[in-house]
């Protein structure tokens, strides 16, 4: 057992934050987000040439600890490029499980050209695991016909990886060009962006050998939450430093804030909340590094995420006081994507709703 | 990164599993488990099993008992004795004077005191807290004046656990009352209980029980031999143990075994034609408990890799805070779980109110929760 960064990771981790620390400050980031793609192709080309977009498609090269390595700094400097939703989440699921000629379509997602997305959320059907959307078979081609809202960077995606019912029973997963649905694209309150997209009897490809693929959706829909809850950590803790550093640079009464007792002890509580969401941020990508795909492991990640996510973001802006919630100033924007991220494939209720049904089926819990 | 104990960690885990289960009387542990008063014989014949077998004192220097474990096989010595239900060696032997023994006492001290402290043939209780020195510490009053060889203690200690039980008890004292700061002023002396001029005074707690105590030294005379290190210099010695003291507290394991008996009485016990575990409310509070109890047992993994110089990192405060927030969370779902029938003294299994109320002490004893967030704030946050 160790908690160690390989040397390698530690350096794609320094790499990745010096990147985008030198394209986004507030002002830059902002104005990313307020452009008609919401995010900036200059930043997605430089992410693809130190080869961020590849992450995991080569699973002996790297995998998801790099994953984690790279959302987390994502998370840090809030950078709206949908890098898990078009790029590294769908592309792990075609690597794992396409055919050799639907893994080609990975050299274009690493270089920057092509953008997928993970068509799985339906309206109305939360904690549900049965899908409206169905697949048609007629001879050799399929259909899918339904509709899929939320999709994470599903307005820009060339390509989507979706879910269906099979006729006989059980989901699959198949690709579908985007020119082949009807796409409505909408902002996302913490400014990213997705759409809701209706398939009406849109051709479909079968991803690999086709079949039932709940297993495989199970797992996608982890390494999603892993992601999730690395970016959150990156976003928790530049929550918690600009607080501190607000904490003693900013003055009332003659004194700088820190001097308050009442305001340090709730930045301790703070402190122990991100530690606690680190810990199961590494335990989701170390279990998912294993091929553990256990949704236990996942809903407990996602559960202690959402509450430490909540804590922060809450406490982050009470502490900065007024300008805590003013769009110019970074905390509240962190604030937002953390709330929207306890949202993302799972609120913290949906989690605990799955773990207190499994609370009687074993006695001491363990890791 | 990685999850898994290597194979020789495994293999270190289940040998103390093994142990643990059965070298160590199962009356004890279940006694131990149902975590009622402390019996003292018990954990006398306890920890001199371990003590036996090597396992009583593995955090102290190799020469006097210690082993050369990794942060991480210490980490699991104590879970597996919790998950056995294994009563910990006496914390203020082994846990607090003994460390302070070994890394500041002079070789006539270690040699008289270590191995006798390892063995529980000396019953240590602590004398830090008075009545006007709490979380103040340092603005303790209890004094000790040097006459030829022997110092003379004068004034009161408090919250002394156990000290019924004790045979020795060690003394934060003053010693300089004119240091410039009240933290220079400060030794540690050791003196045994039946020194004349020493009286104890039971407190009774909320939930009946005996386990603390005031302490009282009236003209005590103590071999001034019985000083540990330099004069004056205690406060750092016991800055030393009570960072010793943070690390020990989280009590994870045990937290995690009195869970699994808060299912296992709740899923006995009938809430309308379902039991109560089945019940989404409460089943959904023990879910969300359990999920912080993991989180803090890795954090902990985490932490207790990270020391440096085998010094506690600032960290460990959140396994204080934590960790007894957990405990007391636990003795709150004991509560519920026992209903109407927590109302009448004695009449539930665990006697769950009574630990209920009792357990509201680990937020407040070794270093308040208050003080462990202000050593985060400013050793960690710079606030």
């Amino acid at each position: 057992m160790n908690f160690d960064l390989t040397d390698e990771q530690q350096m794609l981790a320094d790499t990745t934050r010096d990147m985008l620390a030198r394209s986004y400050d507030t002002e830059s980031r902002n104005k990313a987000v307020d452009s008609e793609l919401g995010w900036s192709r200059e930043v997605w080309q430089q992410l693809a040439e130190i080869g961020i977009l590849g992450l995991g498609f080569e699973p002996d090269e790297s995998g998801p600890i790099e994953v984690m390595v790279v959302m987390t700094e994502i998370g840090r400097r809030l950078a709206p490029e949908p890098v898990a939703a078009a790029a590294l989440i769908p592309g792990a699921v075609i690597a794992a499980h396409g055919s050799d000629e639907q893994r080609v379509l990975l050299d274009d997602v690493a270089s920057g050209e092509r953008l997928l997305a993970f068509a799985h959320t339906e309206h109305g059907r939360r904690g549900s695991t049965e899908l409206a959307t169905c697949a048609t078979q007629q001879g050799d081609s399929w259909t899918l016909t339904g509709r899929k809202n939320p999709v994470l960077a599903g307005d820009c995606a060339d390509i989507l990886v979706v879910t269906a019912a099979l006729p006989g029973g059980g989901s699959g997963l198949f690709l579908v060009d985007s020119s082949a649905v009807t796409k409505h694209p909408f902002r996302t309150f913490d400014g990213n962006r997705g759409a809701d997209i209706e398939f009406a009897g849109a051709a479909a490809q079968p991803l690999g050998k086709g079949g039932d693929a709940t297993a495989h959706i199970d797992a996608a829909v982890i390494r999603f939450q892993s992601a999730l809850c690395a970016e959150a950590v990156g976003a928790m803790e530049e929550s918690l430093r600009l607080t501190t550093d607000y904490l003693k640079a900013r003055k009332q009464f003659g004194v700088p804030l820190k001097t308050f007792q009442t305001l340090t002890q709730r930045a301790a509580d703070m402190y122990v909340s991100l530690e606690l969401a680190i810990s199961m941020n590494y335990y989701v990508a170390m279990c998912v590094a294993d091929g553990r795909f256990d949704p236990m492991v996942a809903s407990r990640s996602k559960l202690q995420i959402g509450r430490s996510g909540r804590h922060i973001a809450q406490e982050a802006i009470q502490l900065h006081g007024g300008i805590g919630v003013t769009a110019e100033y970074p905390i509240a924007h962190y604030a937002a994507r953390l709330t929207a991220i306890e949202q993302t494939f799972g609120s913290s209720t949906d989690q605990l709703r799955y773990l207190s049904s499994q609370v009687g089926t074993y006695g001491v819990a363990v890791l | 990164m990685r999850l898994a104990l290597s194979e020789a960690d495994t293999a270190f885990r289940d040998e103390l599993r093994e142990f643990f289960t059965t070298q160590i009387p199962v009356e004890i542990r279940e006694r131990a488990r149902a975590g009622g008063p402390e019996f003292r014989e018990d954990l006398v014949t306890t920890q001199r099993i371990l003590n036996k077998a090597g396992l009583a004192v593995p955090n102290w220097p190799v020469e006097w008992g210690g082993k050369d474990w990794t942060p991480l096989q210490r980490q699991i010595w104590d879970d597996e004795m919790q998950l056995a239900g294994v009563p910990q060696p006496l914390t203020f032997n082994t846990g607090m004077v003994g460390p302070v023994i070994a890394e500041f006492g002079s070789q006539e001290v270690k040699e008289r005191f270590l191995p006798a402290t390892a063995n529980l043939d000396i019953w240590w209780c602590q004398g830090f807290s008075e009545p006007e020195a709490g979380s103040d510490l340092a603005s303790l009053r209890t004094t000790a004046v040097r006459d030829g060889d022997h110092y003379v203690i004068n004034g009161q200690k408090t919250w002394t656990t156990l000290g019924q039980f004790a045979d020795w008890i060690f003394l934060l004292v003053r010693t300089d009352p004119n240091a410039p700061k009240k933290q220079a002023g400060i030794s540690f002396i050791l003196v045994e209980m039946n020194t004349p001029g020493i009286t104890l005074r039971p407190i009774k707690l909320i939930d009946g029980s005996y386990e603390v105590n005031e302490v009282f030294f009236e003209d005590v005379r103590v071999p001034a031999n019985q000083l540990v290190g330099e004069e004056n210099a205690g406060w750092s010695y016991a800055k030393f143990l009570l960072s010793n003291e943070r690390t020990g507290i989280a009590r994870i394991g045990t937290t995690k075994v009195w869970l699994a008996e808060v299912k296992e009485l709740a899923a006995k016990t009938p809430v309308g034609n379902a039991s109560l575990l089945d019940d989404p409310l409460f089943a959904s509070r023990v879910a969300e408990v359990e999920g912080e109890v993991l989180a803090l047992e890795l954090t902990q993994m985490r932490v207790s890799g990270d020391e440096a110089d085998g010094k506690p990192n600032p960290a460990s405060s959140i396994l204080k805070l934590r960790g007894t927030q957990l405990q007391q969370a636990v003795t709150e779902l004991l509560v519920e779980v026992a209903g109407p029938d927590v109302l009448a003294v004695n009449a539930d299994e665990h006697n769950a109110a009574a630990k209920y109320l009792n357990f509201r002490k680990t937020s407040i004893y070794g270093g308040s929760n208050e003080v462990q967030r202000s050593i985060i704030s400013a050793t960690i946050l710079g606030l």
